[in-house]
């Protein structure tokens, strides 16, 4: 009886202790981002205020007057005109380019067909700053630097998404393909008539992969994207951190609004996200 | 005989299909990847300023040997290797430790998770900037030493000071990767049979030993897979020092990349840049031919 108690009160206290490690681990993951909410809606003059108290994390006065200054001083709708006009772009030529690719190595016999996978695999690990040399002379011969070509043309296809089409579209069967060609459907219209629609959940996954990572990207619209007009939101955000007057709430506001199309998307997409990057793991 | 002639029909179509799917694709990457990775080797062996394309000229290798004496050249790889053997270990260790503590199903597992996950929905400049100002030297001003202050201790030049400033960088990244990575593990651990824990608790295993026997062996995949990406990753390393500190102090954080966009876009020694970039892919592909020998070796 008394056993049985003890032993209670130790899972008990080992339940506490799980709980208690979690939190404390999960307030050191969030509380950089907590402030940086907090911060950005703060008057400027009350930021650095409080830092030696818990109230650093909670604005008292709350007010959206630091959004308003990045609204101006930003040019904030030629921002996100510039980057959705950018992702839009690249995502609708992503999703198709390589969804083809992808299919054709899955399920179509060519010459040639091994050749191209393996190119595939291995330009997989070639990094974009390895090249960025020669591609940016690439763009000024072609007159591309500070258009949106230059930023869409050269990412749009991309071996990572060609490998997890491929890996999508070997599990369909092939039972299903010749169905449809006994129908008289064409070999591509098999493909965008019958396949397409039942591989959602692949598309969702490339979309929501691929958006975070062109939402996220900095290095190469950064080089080609010089113009002040052209700048997408990682740029703006970059260079606003160094333009006076520097505000530091109005900085806080900033990342903030950059983040939260990010974090709606997750809210929407957060199944396919995980899903994406975890098969990632399993199959890569 | 109509239905063969018919199939080699269908064949030839199909064929012509195939490769008018795949051309888009090859036809970009040739383009855009390949073709200028040929040029960077390429132009590796001239002497090219971006400011006198009239005056191109082959040098061969002495690109390359003046690399060996430029001091800026071995710094920036000796950060770079630093930053990538520090972080690529701090960073893989603490996604596995995330990942166990929310493997299991319990009340609130989709809060922690989330938590943990989410630093990784704001961009490296969004983190980079923050931890600017989170690092700021000033305990008045910066959140960090403000509390290392509150807790009796003396505040740190994070950025400032050439001995802390890549150990900051190293912190924070590691702070924004891990949720990915602990993503990857988390669906890991979800392929190892639980029948497994059971009859090694039935036999009397300790936590420890069920970690040590079965939850290491059964990830083994997943871990390789982990740790070449976030070394590949690490290599990269760029935006954060471009915004935190410029690359300073005292070049405490110059990096590879930082420096082939220092001497090939601010300098415009293209030629000399590519020599650069050159090693750098050699570095990179030898890491990942060596990750994927290891792991085929042991499997």
């Amino acid at each position: 009886m008394k056993k049985n108690s003890s032993l209670k009160f130790s899972a008990g206290l080992s339940k506490f202790l799980f709980y208690f490690g979690n939190i404390i681990i999960g307030i050191i993951f969030v509380s950089p981002l907590i402030w940086m909410i907090s911060a950005s809606l703060k008057p400027e003059a009350e930021i650095f205020a409080n830092m030696n108290s818990i109230r650093t994390f909670f604005p008292s006065h709350a007010s959206l007057a630091n959004f308003a200054e990045v609204y101006k001083r930003m040019n904030l709708v030629q921002v996100f005109k510039n980057t959705l006009l950018y992702i839009a772009l690249i995502l609708a030529l992503d999703l198709l380019v390589n969804s083809m690719c992808g299919y054709a190595l899955a399920k179509f016999d060519f010459k040639g067909k091994n050749a191209i996978l393996n190119l595939v695999v291995a330009l997989m690990v070639l990094p974009m700053e390895a090249i960025m040399l020669p591609l940016y002379i690439e763009m000024s011969q072609l007159n591309w630097v500070n258009t949106m070509t230059a930023l869409v043309v050269p990412f749009v296809a991309k071996c990572f998404s060609i490998y997890m089409f491929r890996q999508f579209f070997c599990d369909i069967p092939d039972d299903l393909i010749e169905a449809a060609a006994i129908d008289g459907c064409s070999p591509a219209g098999t493909f965008f008539k019958i396949v397409v629609p039942i591989s959602k959940t692949v598309y969702a996954t490339v979309f929501i992969l691929d958006f975070v990572a062109h939402w996220n990207d900095f290095m190469w619209p950064f080089l080609v994207m010089t113009g002040e007009n052209k700048r997408t939101i990682q740029l703006a955000v970059q260079s606003f951190f160094g333009t006076q007057p520097i505000h530091y709430s109005a900085i806080m506001a900033a990342l903030v609004i950059s983040a939260i199309p990010m974090i709606v998307m997750f809210i929407f997409m957060q199944k396919y996200y995980v899903e994406g990057i975890a098969s990632s793991g399993i199959k890569g | 005989m109509a239905k063969a002639g018919n199939l080699t029909g269908r064949k030839r179509n199909e064929r012509i299909t195939a490769y008018a799917f795949v051309a888009p694709a090859v036809i970009l990457l040739i383009g855009f990847l390949v073709v200028p990775m040929v040029y960077t080797i390429y132009f590796s062996g001239f002497k090219y300023q971006i400011m006198r394309p009239d005056n191109i000229e082959f040098i061969g290798l002495q690109n390359y040997s003046k690399l060996f004496s430029d001091k800026n050249f071995w710094v920036a790889l000796k950060n770079t290797v630093y930053f990538t053997l520090i972080v690529v270990p701090v960073q893989c260790v603490l996604a596995l430790a995330l990942a166990l503590l929310v493997s299991k199903k319990f009340r609130g597992v989709a809060i922690f998770r989330t938590m943990y996950f989410s630093p990784q929905l704001t961009s490296m400049v969004v983190i980079a900037v923050l931890w600017s100002v989170l690092y700021n030297a000033n305990p008045n001003t910066g959140l960090i030493n403000s509390l290392l202050v509150n807790l009796g201790m003396k505040p740190v030049n994070f950025l400032t000071n050439e001995h802390t400033a890549m150990n900051a960088i190293i912190f924070m990244s590691a702070w924004q990767g891990a949720g990915y990575q602990m993503m990857i593990f988390l669906a890991g651990l979800q392929g190892i049979p639980r029948e497994q824990y059971e009859a090694a608790s039935v036999d009397g295993a300790t936590k420890f030993e069920q970690f040590r026997y079965i939850t290491l062996p059964g990830l083994k995949g997943t871990i390789k897979y982990v740790i070449m990406i976030t070394m590949i990753q690490a290599m990269k390393l760029f935006t954060q020092p471009y915004i935190m500190t410029q690359g300073g102090p005292k070049n405490a954080t110059k990096t590879l990349v930082y420096y082939i966009y220092t001497q090939g876009f601010q300098k415009g020694n293209f030629g000399y840049a590519c020599s650069i970039a050159t090693i750098f892919f050699v570095i990179v592909v030898a890491m990942s031919l060596g990750m994927k020998r290891i792991t085929t070796a042991s499997e």
